[in-house]
């Protein structure tokens, strides 16, 4: 039988740099199309929802934001069982307190998929309310989709270029170019956000 | 010693104890104890420790797409801000639903506050009332026939299920893999359940797990895709197409099926599970009855689950609407969210200024501003606060207050509302559990009661979800098929300006979206959201909120193990990643606890 693979990108869209994992997916989904046996899915920033996608799969691809303390920018990959752990490198968001507590949960139900690969990305910006990716983090979209599209390769996946029609993309609003150019200036609405990530500025 | 307006005493003499993060899984809020030498709760004091306004995101889009946004505010009630936004503007600019859509919704929202009820109950608050280490010492025997007098119509209750799923845990504990059970206080007095107990709720909360799978898929079938699903203003996005096999999106019969065996088993496992385990707990606790705090005496709820479409008249609500204040169960009052002098924020204790002090305002002209600043006799620095002072600013959470009263909202809002109101399958749902629990109605405003109103709420909601569905495949017969009214779609036909509001009953409470239309693009947006009510700091006059008078006189086995204040904030669903936004930059522990 051939391995299902679910390819998954998680983070709140709505906190700048967070959104790495969902436009990751977003992208590919745009671009690319699969066989049956891979599913694309915008996880945002649910929990337990995801279980079932989990459930699923056999191999699991997972792009997120994740905070390792590199260089803005920097990706990193990671296997396996050490992919938890590192999901809780450094908890930036709830998210990954929601999804390091799927993992154990998917374990724990055995149903984890088997093989699991992480592409991290380090965040340069998070405390930007309504922002979206910074440069540093949206040029590695496309290297993170190498790494993604040669795990593919390994495993046996041949996509075709152009859109996927079974992709279930985010609605057109808050795709990544819409979200982006529509954010009201900052003039009209105040940015700043949480004063103790700017206690110098105030 | 201070005497807040709204009855409680406050002492802040005694030892300080931080408790934070507080939630298990989602949202960041924190809190602070003052205990007496009794180990007496004296002075509580909520907090939000994130930051968040909606209105910097939507200001100048298209009012259309908003509810594509609130649905990403937070991680759990993602489909009832969806749906509380595709309100707000289509009371703004008069868009009627077909009968179809209400019906749908309908679904999706009962749907979802019993996805969300059960995996509170089971994965973010039995583990405070439930130890899952302690159930390694039980007798799968005796659990079994424990089961059998507890939920005699549960199917899986032999011995030898028991003795698996005992087996299972032990080999996950011994592997290392704590994980979900890691930082229990697990040898804390404060648990009373036996061993067997212990192994029935943590076997429930492995069957849960696999549940709460199948009943979100009715939210993919609807909406399109799961998580986040598809919403629509003017109705609901999915075509209804009864002779189409398998096409892509639309309803047909071989879904409606699915969705109707999935709303059974929500309705068994309510009734065989969720609700027997509820008593079953309960019952070891029924001397616990602390926690009540505003729940006797100041609640409110909005409603929800209008019969049909577009008439949300408090009588055509399922989920009753209603206030009641000072405590009189006698009189509850109607609640209208477009009344500027009902609902009003205040921000004297909140790290935001209106320009001037005690000023209190509608959300319809909420404003958004930010002033960080600790009192005088706060410890710590500005990014790494040690103990906060609470007579100054303290949050990030605004205090919504109803008619200048600090409000409850929740299942257990709700129900006090709909017992008072005399709603009757309410009144006899809770009838019915105080008989089975030997217990007055007055045991009903404690953390117990909380729950317990929560598990009532989701075997209710289930039968509801029924209600709905049979309607909706009646319509359907009838030849009616509609599922939305797009006359309105064209911005062109708006007026220049319009201003709704928008509201339903989200799992953790009455949540309302405000907004405002400007030249066919949004103006002002303003959540008030549930935590934000039971969350709220003090406001200009000094009243306390829910969560703070809920821990009010609450005493501590052990104080530095503070499972009594995670144990009541925790019977409240909080969920504050939609109320605010995020501090602790290294916030990597469940509940980081500082005892001064």
């Amino acid at each position: 039988m051939t391995a299902s693979v679910l390819v998954l990108g998680i983070g709140n869209l709505l906190w700048a740099d967070e959104g790495f994992g969902v436009r990751c997916v977003e992208r590919l989904a745009e671009c690319w199309s699969f066989p049956e046996n891979v599913s694309l899915l915008d996880g945002g920033t649910q929990g337990l929802y995801l279980l079932p996608f989990l459930e699923a799969a056999d191999r699991l691809i997972v792009f997120d934001a994740v905070d390792y303390g590199l260089t803005p920018g920097t990706l990193k990959i990671v296997e396996d069982d050490e992919v938890p752990a590192f999901m809780g490198a450094k908890k930036m968001s709830l998210h990954q307190t929601g999804f390091q507590d799927v993992i154990a949960t998917a374990q724990l139900m055995r149903y984890c998929p088997e093989e699991l690969l992480l592409i991290g990305c380090q965040p340069e910006e998070l405390e930007d309310y309504g922002g979206g990716l910074r440069e540093s983090v949206a040029a590695q979209i496309e290297p993170a989709l190498d790494v993604a599209m040669e795990r593919l390769r390994i495993w046996g996946i041949t996509p075709t270029p152009g859109r996927d029609p079974r992709s279930t993309l985010a609605d057109a609003s808050i795709r990544r170019t819409a979200y982006e150019a529509g954010r009201p200036s900052e003039a009209s609405a105040c940015r700043t956000g949480d004063a103790r990530f700017f206690p110098e500025n105030t | 010693m201070t005497v807040t307006p709204n009855g409680f005493d406050l002492d802040n003499s005694g030892r300080r104890i931080v408790v934070d993060p507080v939630t298990r899984i989602e949202g960041h809020m924190r809190c602070e104890v003052n205990v007496d030498d009794e180990g007496v709760i004296r002075n509580a004091v909520s907090t939000g420790t994130m930051w968040r306004g909606l209105e910097v995101i939507l200001k100048g889009r298209d009012p259309r797409d908003a509810w594509a946004f609130t649905e990403r505010i937070c991680g759990v009630c993602t489909g009832t801000h969806a749906l509380t936004s595709v309100r707000a503007v289509e009371d703004a600019l008069g868009i009627t639903i077909p009968e179809n859509a209400n019906s749908i919704r309908n679904i999706m929202q009962l749907n979802l506050q019993i996805h969300d009820h059960i995996v509170h109950f089971y994965h973010l608050h039995a583990l405070d009332w439930v130890n899952p280490v302690n159930a390694l010492r039980a007798d799968p025997k005796a659990t079994s026939e424990l089961q059998q007098t507890v939920g005699p119509n549960h199917p899986l209750s032999s011995p030898g299920y028991f003795r698996d799923v005992q087996n299972r845990l032990k080999k996950f504990v011994e592997s290392g893999q704590l994980g979900l059970f890691k930082n229990g206080y697990w040898d804390n007095p404060a648990y009373l359940l036996p061993p067997e107990a212990d192994l029935m709720a943590t076997t429930h909360y492995l069957e849960a797990l696999d549940l709460q799978k199948e009943i979100v898929k009715v939210h993919t079938i609807f909406g399109g895709k799961n998580p986040h699903p598809n919403w629509l203003v003017g109705g609901v996005p999915c075509p209804i197409n009864m002779d189409g096999v398998g096409s892509v999106g639309a309803i047909n019969m071989e879904r409606l099926n699915m969705v109707s065996s999935i709303i059974d088993k929500c309705i068994e496992f309510n009734r065989n599970v969720y609700l027997p385990d509820v008593v079953a707990i309960g019952g070891f606790y029924k001397n616990w009855l602390y926690g009540g705090g505003l729940s006797g005496q100041a609640v409110l709820a909005y409603g929800d689950i209008p019969e049909n479409p577009n008439d949300f008249s408090a009588e055509q609500l399922h989920l009753p609407r209603g206030a009641i204040i000072n405590g009189n169960l006698e009189e509850v009052h109607d609640v209208d969210q477009r009344d500027p002098e009902q609902i009003q924020e205040f921000v004297d204790h909140s790290w935001y200024t209106y320009g001037e002090p005690g000023k209190g305002l509608h959300p319809w002209d909420g404003v958004t501003d930010p002033q960080y600043e600790l009192g005088p006799n706060a410890k710590g620095t500005r990014t790494d606060i040690k103990e906060l002072d609470e007579a100054a600013k303290y949050s990030w959470i605004k205090a919504p207050r109803w008619n200048g009263h600090a409000m409850e909202v929740g299942p257990l809002a709700r129900y006090v509302v709909g017992y008072a109101k005399g709603h009757e399958d309410i009144k006899s749902q809770v009838e019915g559990l105080l008989r089975t629990m030997d217990l007055p109605v007055s045991a009903l405003f404690s953390t117990l009661g909380r729950t317990a109103a929560r598990a009532l709420e989701s075997e209710y909601c289930g039968r509801l979800q029924k209600h709905f569905f049979d309607k909706l495949v009646q319509t359907i017969k009838n030849g009616d098929s509609t599922t939305a009214n797009i006359e309105k779609w064209d911005p062109s036909t708006w007026p220049k300006e319009a201003k709704g509001v928008g509201a339903t009953e989200a799992p953790r409470g009455a949540l309302g979206h405000w907004i405002k239309i400007k030249d066919g693009r949004i103006e002002n947006y303003q959540c008030v959201v549930p935590t934000t009510w039971n969350g709220s700091p003090r406001d200009t006059a000094g009243n306390i909120g829910a969560f703070e008078a809920s821990l009010m006189n609450t005493p501590m086995e052990r104080p530095e193990e503070p499972v009594e204040i995670l144990r009541t904030l925790h019977s409240f669903d909080p969920c504050l990643a939609c109320s605010t936004h995020v501090m602790a930059p290294d916030g990597a522990e469940m509940a980081r606890v500082k005892v001064r």
